[in-house]
């Protein structure tokens, strides 16, 4: 739904705007690396820009820091009303390794009102392409939730068990 | 003359060809010793707790539900990829994936859960109470056992010893009751 709203929203290019709350870098010179012709994201209309005033979506990267905080709201409220907010990273998705530390806020989450998470450390250009793309609706989302059971739960089982027994007991009737 | 350096521009840039890949639209492999997202084979996996304990950002958070079962929770919001889960797994059963494309509009997409069983007593029938062990094995405990599963989170009241108030204050916890009661 939220590709379909950005795709109505942003029809022709997205300007995007480089927010960088205290990351290591890492996670910088992998949009730097988006940005460059081997994987062009001008296809898509994409395009850096200096201000948030001119910008459709912000690419916010690193754990947003005590200090930056203030800084990371002021900059998202400068940027005009549709707007998309890309946590990139694990430490604008999550946390990272400072989730609960006393001077990192704790993820892009707990700042600003997140639209795309896109996971790594840092994130290869590739999936930080993904992201954009999945935003655009260029491409299917492929992370799900997985669930595994090493065996059932004995209590269900036996009740189950009993349950079973129940219905059928028919068949116990009809042999006497 | 800037007409001829033009014209040189256009070979030079005509040499290497075109280099722009077609990633979202053609499919592009990560490398070989590439670390994505963590698998974990359940029918491997002891419940040690080894990768819980291990994971820098503490996204494996672990709980026994009940003696018999326990929960391990992969929250991989705040995963760094680092691959120290499956270094330390003594039985290989998690393997880190090549997988990248991970990008979703929710958080909660990137969870992984194990129900484990638990080993049970030869003598009595029964699981081991993993919650009252010996003073020794009980400094070793970082408190993983009781993070919270539902809020993510995780809870840094850890005890020197077993509390049971402390532990029905810090999650829903539900003890399982006998089939008569």
């Amino acid at each position: 739904m939220l590709a379909k709203l950005a795709k109505k929203a942003f029809p022709k290019s997205l300007w995007v705007y480089h927010c960088n709350s205290g990351a290591c870098n890492g996670c910088d010179i992998e949009i730097l690396n988006v940005l460059t012709p081997y994987y062009d994201v001008e296809r898509f209309g994409i395009k850096l820009v200096g201000s948030p005033r001119h910008a459709d979506a912000m690419l916010l990267s690193g754990a947003v820091t005590r200090p930056t905080l203030p800084l990371v709201k002021r900059a998202f409220e400068a940027m005009p009303a549709p707007k998309l907010v890309f946590g990139i990273g694990s430490c604008a998705v999550g946390g990272g390794c400072w989730f609960d530390t006393y001077n990192v806020s704790g993820g892009g989450a707990t700042a600003l009102p997140m639209d795309y998470y896109i996971p790594g450390c840092p994130p290869r250009p590739e999936a930080i392409l993904f992201g954009v793309a999945l935003a655009l609706g260029l491409v299917d989302q492929k992370a799900a939730p997985v669930e595994l059971k090493q065996v059932e739960f004995p209590l269900d089982a036996s009740l189950r068990t009993q349950a079973w027994q129940d219905r059928n007991a028919i068949y116990k009737w009809l042999k006497d | 003359m800037w007409i001829t350096s033009k014209f040189k521009q256009i070979v030079l840039a005509l040499k290497p060809g075109r280099v722009t890949l077609g990633y979202p639209l053609t499919p592009r492999t990560a490398p070989e010793n590439f670390r994505g997202r963590p698998a974990w084979d359940h029918t491997k996996c002891l419940g040690c707790g080894g990768c819980a304990d291990h994971c820098p950002a503490r996204t494996i958070l672990l709980r026994d539900v009940c003696p018999e079962i326990r929960v391990l929770l992969y929250d991989g919001s705040r995963c760094t990829y680092c691959g120290r889960c499956a270094e330390i797994c003594p039985e290989k059963a998690i393997v880190m994936t090549p997988d990248f494309e991970l990008a979703t509009g929710s958080r909660t997409d990137l969870a992984q859960s194990l129900e484990l069983f638990m080993l049970t007593c030869s003598r009595c029938g029964r699981c081991y109470d993993m919650e009252n062990r010996n003073a020794v094995d009980r400094l070793g405990l970082r408190g993983y056992r009781y993070d919270n599963l539902e809020a993510r989170t995780v809870l840094r009241r850890t005890t020197e010893r077993f509390e049971p108030d402390v532990l029905a204050a810090t999650e829903t916890f539900e003890r399982p009751t006998r089939m008569e009661e």
